[in-house]
């Protein structure tokens, strides 16, 4: 039989047997899809499936479901969610037209924001393999996702910051040392949240209030996060803990969330409950997600798809429960999967784009591990890369280094360069609170306070007698 | 006077934890200082990466404790360190003609390099004092050592020995301030192809971290609930009581009831 995937280039013919091989042979290399055997097995045989999918209509996106429908509940929650309607203005294009049809000015954020419910993850997953990282930096920009719980995140002009005050046996000092910081560094109005060290659920709720005291106590527009996992969330919530976000690692195929340990169905219960709390004060958005290439992979749970299409469709989970914040770690997971900085660099635009595309409010780990061959530099090209996509928010560790999870992230200072380079504000829930504090006048070259908030000096000043 | 750098007042709260805090700045960028002292810091990361362990020098502290059988060496299928990097699946597999006896124990001991084999040099020794000295009821394994390992080599090494249940300890991906952290991976009922959600993890275990005595007896608790429930994983909680001095949850910063 001929391959409906077939192109003719230089003489030479080049055949795809499926479209899940043509996706995976169009993506930019990587380590994740060399390891899988999904990747072209030259620049050639890439160019050459880049053309092909150019010519595939985004209609067939919806007639062949790369991991069938029987099999995989996110394949079953893309298809049943479909918003034909939505989707009509676009219906007729192919691929490469699509990408020609994003970057016109007939897309402009309002037709992009109805467009979301029409896009399934394929379709945006298959556009950004031929896309170039300014293509994905310029669309990425007119993509406009607002959400709220004490403060709002994603609005034009503004980056926010989660402080991430992680310590390796959870002591509740450490942790509060790391919050002080990463206060006065002007962080955390995307959210506090804690990696705990372990999954100890007393502890998680020990955190919750630790966290909720500070934020009542200084009447910070944040929220906090504890990220354990779902079903433990659950727990803490029965047992009257102050749950501001439900955290969840979410992957892109059934098979994923299996080894994550968790089912759609937790999720839901878990969105309610944490809406029953009624803890926001200017939105309800009450779910933090976390992604990453290369998950579904490591899960043993790909069916051969390439692992940016895998991480496309964990956007599919998370749009689908209202997120407050979605997290691409990007270079956590290893060399194995992302080698580079170069790689670390694309894959952070690819997943920003194909999240903020679908309507999610994305933010980036932008991080690497002392495997991976990378260094702050590679972070600071990313951060500035993303910076000028409009990143909806960063990582803030205490000087870099996460001295619980060992690997390297954006520090409260990094996120004080974007400022200044690029003139972004914080939260402006958060930019007044700020300002009322005296830590730092963003109307003034995001200019820091010398001294420190009276109540922040009273309790180090006790601190240091105590 | 010199302000091209401002010192921050709470670097003293250093003391309560090792993170970068309170490193001062120059304008809102780090100073000179903090950034040299970042660079050294990340290098050694990177050579901690690269250093092999001296199985030789393990084996022998294995053999001072009381009580613990002679240590067993295997390989994973990686040859070597980058074959390691390159090829995860290679790590999770026991190397052919691997000689262990099918004994059954109740829990296998099995000790990987992981990135860090400072890590097990140090401390995989202290652990598993720690384990005999807070488990004696239970029946375990002689110390396997997998070279170029990573986690789910435990279930192949469990399979061969047949035992009800694997330990394995690992060096943990190094960081800036702690190249040296020992992981500690447990599965109830293993066998080959199970998921991470089967296994149940303590980690951080270090002198500046989870002491060795610690991480036994939240293991020991780990354990006793998986011989009750039958099985490992997400469906086993830890519902130990915190096991940390300061059990209470307010810090320096929490503010006063009254304020």
């Amino acid at each position: 039989m001929q391959s409906r995937y077939r192109t003719t280039l230089g003489g030479q013919v080049w055949r795809y047997d499926t479209l899940a091989q043509v996706m995976a042979r169009a993506t930019p290399d990587r380590a994740g899809d060399r390891l899988a055997g999904v990747a072209a097995t030259s620049a050639q045989d890439r160019a050459a499936a880049q053309a092909v999918l150019a010519d595939v209509p985004l209609q067939r996106f919806l007639e062949e479901a790369l991991i069938p429908y029987e099999d995989d509940d996110v394949t079953r929650l893309i298809i049943d969610t479909h918003d034909a309607a939505a989707f009509a203005p676009v219906a007729h294009l192919t691929v490469g037209d699509f990408r020609d049809w994003l970057l016109s000015d007939l897309a402009t954020p309002a037709v992009l924001a109805a467009l979301r419910p029409g896009l399934t993850p394929e379709m945006a997953a298959a556009v950004c393999k031929i896309m170039r990282n300014q293509d994905l930096i310029l669309v990425a920009q007119k993509c406009r996702v607002t959400t709220a719980f004490r403060g709002t995140i994603g609005l034009p002009g503004r980056l926010s910051t989660r402080v991430q005050p992680n310590h390796p046996v959870d002591d509740v000092n450490g942790i509060a040392a790391s919050i002080l910081d990463g206060l006065m560094y002007a962080g955390g109005d995307a959210v506090i949240g804690i990696n705990p060290a372990t999954d100890n659920v007393a502890q998680a709720g020990r955190l919750l209030h630790l966290m909720a005291d500070i934020i009542d106590g200084y009447g910070i527009p944040t929220q906090s996060c504890v990220l354990t996992h779902v079903t433990n969330t659950l727990d803490c919530i029965t047992a009257g803990a102050p749950v501001d976000l439900v955290f969840q690692s979410v992957g892109g195929t059934q098979g994923t969330n299996d080894a994550f340990g968790f089912t759609l169905d937790h999720l839901a219960q878990a969105q309610d409950a944490a809406l029953g709390l009624g803890r926001g004060t200017v939105g309800t958005n009450v779910m933090y997600f976390e992604t990453g290439q290369g998950s579904s992979l490591s899960a043993g749970a790909n069916h051969g798809l390439d692992q940016q299409t895998c991480e496309a469709r964990a956007y599919a989970v998370a749009r689908h429960y209202d997120p407050l914040l979605v997290n691409t770690v990007v270079g956590f997971i290893g060399p194995e999967y992302l080698y580079d900085g170069r790689e670390i660099a694309r894959a952070g635009l690819e997943d920003h784009f194909c999240g903020k595309l679908l309507g999610l409010p994305m933010g980036c780990d932008i991080c690497y591990t002392n495997h991976a061959e990378a260094d702050q530099n590679d972070v600071d090209s990313l951060m500035t890369l993303l910076g000028v996509a409009g990143v909806s928010f960063i990582m803030g560790v205490p000087g870099s280094d996460d001295i619980m999870l060992n690997y390297q992230s954006t520090s409260f200072h990094d996120a004080l360069y974007l400022r200044r380079a690029l003139g972004l504000k914080p939260a402006p829930e958060f930019d007044a609170w700020l300002a009322r504090m005296g830590i730092m006048d963003s109307a003034d070259g995001f200019r820091l306070g010398d001294g420190m908030p009276d109540g922040f000096a009273k309790r180090l000043a006790g601190a240091a007698h105590g | 006077m010199d302000n091209r750098v401002t010192d921050n007042p709470w670097r003293s709260l250093r003391r309560f934890t090792d993170a970068r805090i309170g490193m001062g700045r120059a304008g809102v960028s780090l100073p000179t200082a903090e950034l040299l002292a970042f660079q050294m810091a990340h290098a050694q990361a990177r050579d901690a990466v690269h250093q092999p362990l001296d199985v030789a020098r393990l084996v022998a502290d294995l053999g001072a404790i009381d009580g613990v059988l002679p240590a067993l060496t295997v390989q994973s299928q990686a040859v070597d360190r980058a074959d390691y990097l390159r090829h995860p699946d290679k790590g999770r597999r026991l190397a052919a003609g691997a000689a262990l006896p099918g004994d059954a124990p109740e829990l296998a001991i099995v000790i990987a390099d992981g990135l860090s084999s400072r890590a097990v040099q140090d401390h995989a020794a202290a652990m598993v004092a720690a384990l005999m000295a807070q488990m004696p009821g239970v029946r375990m394994s002689a110390p396997v050592i997998a070279v170029q390992g990573r986690v789910a080599i435990g279930d192949d090494i469990a399979a061969a020995m047949d035992a009800a249940a694997v330990l394995v300890l690992i060096g943990e991906r190094p960081g800036l301030s702690s190249p040296d952290s020992l992981g500690l991976y447990f599965t109830q009922n293993p066998g080959p192809g199970l998921s991470d959600a089967r296994r149940n993890c303590i980690s951080n275990v270090r002198p500046a971290g989870l002491l060795p005595g610690h991480a036994a007896a939240r293991f020991a608790y780990l354990y006793a609930q998986a011989q009750v429930l039958g099985t490992s994983g997400v469906a086993l909680k830890d519902n130990s009581a915190p096991l940390l001095a300061d059990a209470a949850a307010t810090s320096f910063l929490s503010p006063p009831r009254t304020e």
